[in-house]
């Protein structure tokens, strides 16, 4: 949704957050926000708890302690309804898509506009046809995920999270198994969609490239720290944190030919 | 958002000034609240013009997008000017996007056409069956080339079948063969004991199960139980690019998949539909005392003067193949398996379902032998 007069408030808040699986957790004291409409990436090395923290942020599990605040409101305490609303304001790009494999693109996309919402059958067509075109996929309405390109499956995905114009979507890994000019495609249209509908884009990926091209802010996560080592805009990072391993991260490079 | 959606619901004004219709748009639109309609918000107006006011909207998302795009399809229809200058830019390029009618679907290289799915159908058919004779081809060489080649079988993965398609399907087996057997056996009592020929009974449960019912109903579960589960593992491996990685090391997955369980299966089919007989008969022994009163000891004596060996070998041989035959049907469709969750399931039925038919035709084919040889 595109708020015309968009709060400073932030839209997600993060609070002495400890994340983990079975009462071990992974990473811990975490405390970071969100700002509307902002691009805020999440990386980290491998192991590091990127794809965990995502994993509680959209409520597939609940923090061993602390709390997640989105828009306001406890997301691991609400309520079972209350949750179910919560969801409607946030869209999940998978990093493999995780597109229905039994459903044509326009039936993944008008899926949670059946469940959510009380358009006519031929609106919910119009606006699948819609979300395609948004990302580029004007006319593969009838295909099925099996019959289209790894990068278009992304494309697909990412219509499916836009579905029900949601303020918040997470991205997880988005450039996994992309081309460089796919990648570079694809935040472009992240770009888009920020800008056109006001999106807050919450980004786990270790792509330099794309951090650097479209990020706002990030949080650095530790293996070893076990929490965020740094914040804040990439290009101010990379000038004036210290921290050898904010520089390492930041700073490396492909190997010269 | 959710703190919003009280806040200010979406709200479309109509007033009629001058012979225009001005349409005023307010509040949050959000395309999971009920919103605005623009046939229900204009029923039985006509104007010279259509403005629409969006000075005093708060957020929008795709239901403004559908109401405005509703809107102008309906005064392009009434031939009546519609302004929407007012509206944010996003929105007017989303409706241009929504309206734009040059976009035509992307040939699916899918037919409806029924005659060209008739045609594919066949085709299909046809291509099975060579790819089914070419696996077999494919298998009985790395058969000969792993008998030459002992120590490159698969012992220990082969063990591990055995056991999950042996030992763990007992249970199973065992229950259905002892249902099937008191089946027979009240079937048959119907039938003879009209005639006093109650004793009968227990050569009618021995030569139904030792030649038939024991190999066949046992092929049946095993097909829908190991089958269905060689079908969905290699089929997840195919998805999970594991069958690539074997072929790009030069190892054919035929010597480390298929062999082992196909061998695995060959094994303990017998075995499984000698189990399957004796509880069988077992079934129609009880039932027989039961119902008919005929003692144990003279119902097996009865049984021995007609069933022989010649009767136990034909389920033998009819259970080796019938196991070679799921596990050939269960291999093949997981390895030509699509690399998604819905292709996982399509190998599996398929797997079943032309294990099973295979089955069936292999035990009428072997009727007509057995009956020309004589045994």
């Amino acid at each position: 949704m595109s708020d015309l007069s968009p709060t400073s408030s932030p839209v997600i808040v993060a609070t002495d957050l400890s994340c983990g699986y079975g009462g071990k957790a992974i990473i811990e004291k975490l405390n970071f926000e969100v700002k509307s409409a902002e691009i805020f990436f999440v990386i980290g090395g491998s192991g590091c708890g990127k794809s965990t923290l995502l994993r509680h942020l959209i409520g597939l599990h609940s923090p061993i302690t602390g709390d997640i605040k989105i828009c306001g409101e406890s997301f691991a305490t609400a309520d079972a309804n209350r949750r179910r609303d919560l969801l409607k304001n946030f869209g999940v790009l998978y990093q493999g898509s995780a597109l229905w494999s039994s459903l044509t693109l326009k039936e993944n996309i008008t899926l949670p506009l059946e469940e959510y919402t009380d358009l006519s059958r031929r609106d919910r067509d119009q606006l699948a046809r819609l979300k395609l075109a948004q990302v580029g996929l004007t006319g593969y309405h009838d295909y099925y995920p099996s019959e289209i390109s790894g990068g278009m499956k992304k494309r697909a995905g990412l219509a499916r999270a836009l579905a029900l114009d949601p303020g918040i979507v997470f991205f997880d890994e988005p450039s996994a198994g992309l081309d460089p000019i796919t990648s570079r495609e694809l935040d472009e249209l992240i770009l888009q969609i920020r800008d056109t509908l006001g999106t807050t884009c919450v980004i786990v990926s270790h792509e330099l490239a794309s951090i650097f091209d479209i990020g706002d802010r990030l949080i650095l996560l530790d293996k070893e720290a076990r929490t965020i080592i740094a914040e804040g805009p990439p290009r101010e990072l990379i000038a004036s944190n210290p921290d050898r391993r904010v520089q390492a991260f930041l700073k490396r490079r492909d190997r010269p030919a | 958002m959710s703190r919003s959606l009280a806040a200010s619901p979406p709200t479309a004004d109509l007033r009629v000034e001058a012979g225009d219709i001005h349409v005023n748009l307010t509040g949050r639109w959000r395309i999971t609240a009920p919103s605005p309609k623009w046939h229900k918000t204009i029923k039985g107006q006509s104007a010279g013009r259509v403005i629409i006011h969006a000075e005093n909207l708060a957020a929008w998302d795709s239901s403004l997008v559908l109401f405005v795009s509703e809107a102008s399809n309906w005064c392009r229809a009434a031939g009546v000017y519609c302004d929407q200058k007012s509206l944010p830019a996003a929105v007017r390029d989303l409706v241009t996007q929504l309206e734009d009618k040059t976009q035509h679907p992307v040939p699916t290289g899918r037919t409806p056409d029924f005659l060209t799915l008739v045609g594919i159908a066949t085709t299909d058919c046809w291509d099975k069956a060579k790819q089914y004779s070419n696996f077999v081809g494919e298998c009985v060489l790395s058969s000969i080339y792993l008998t030459r080649h002992p120590l490159k079988f698969r012992w220990r993965d082969s063990l591990a079948e055995m056991q999950r398609c042996g030992a763990m399907a007992l249970p199973i087996t065992g229950l259905i063969a002892l249902l099937v057997g008191v089946i027979l056996a009240y079937s048959g009592a119907i039938i003879l004991r009209p005639f006093g020929g109650d004793i009968w009974v227990a050569d009618l449960v021995g030569v139904t199960m030792t030649r038939e019912m024991g190999a066949m109903m046992t092929a049946i579960v095993v097909a829908g139980r190991t089958g269905a589960s060689f079908a969905a593992e290699i089929g997840n491996m195919r998805a999970n690019e594991e069958i690539d990685a074997l072929e790009t090391l030069g190892i054919r997955p035929v010597n480390f998949l298929v062999i082992p369980r196909i061998v695995a299966l060959g094994v303990m089919m017998p075995l499984l539909t000698l189990y399957a007989n004796a509880l069988g008969i077992f079934g129609g022994m009880m039932i027989a005392w039961c119902l008919l009163d005929i003692p144990p000891p003279a119902y097996w004596v009865e049984m021995l003067t007609i069933v022989d060996t010649s009767d136990l070998m034909t389920g033998i041989i009819k259970a080796t193949i019938f196991g070679a035959i799921i596990g050939l049907s269960g291999c093949l469709r997981g390895l030509q398996a699509e690399r998604s969750a819905s292709g996982v399931g399509q190998a599996t039925t398929s797997a079943v379902v032309t294990a099973i038919l295979l089955i069936i035709v292999f035990d009428a084919l072997f009727a007509v032998v057995f009956n020309i040889l004589g045994w």
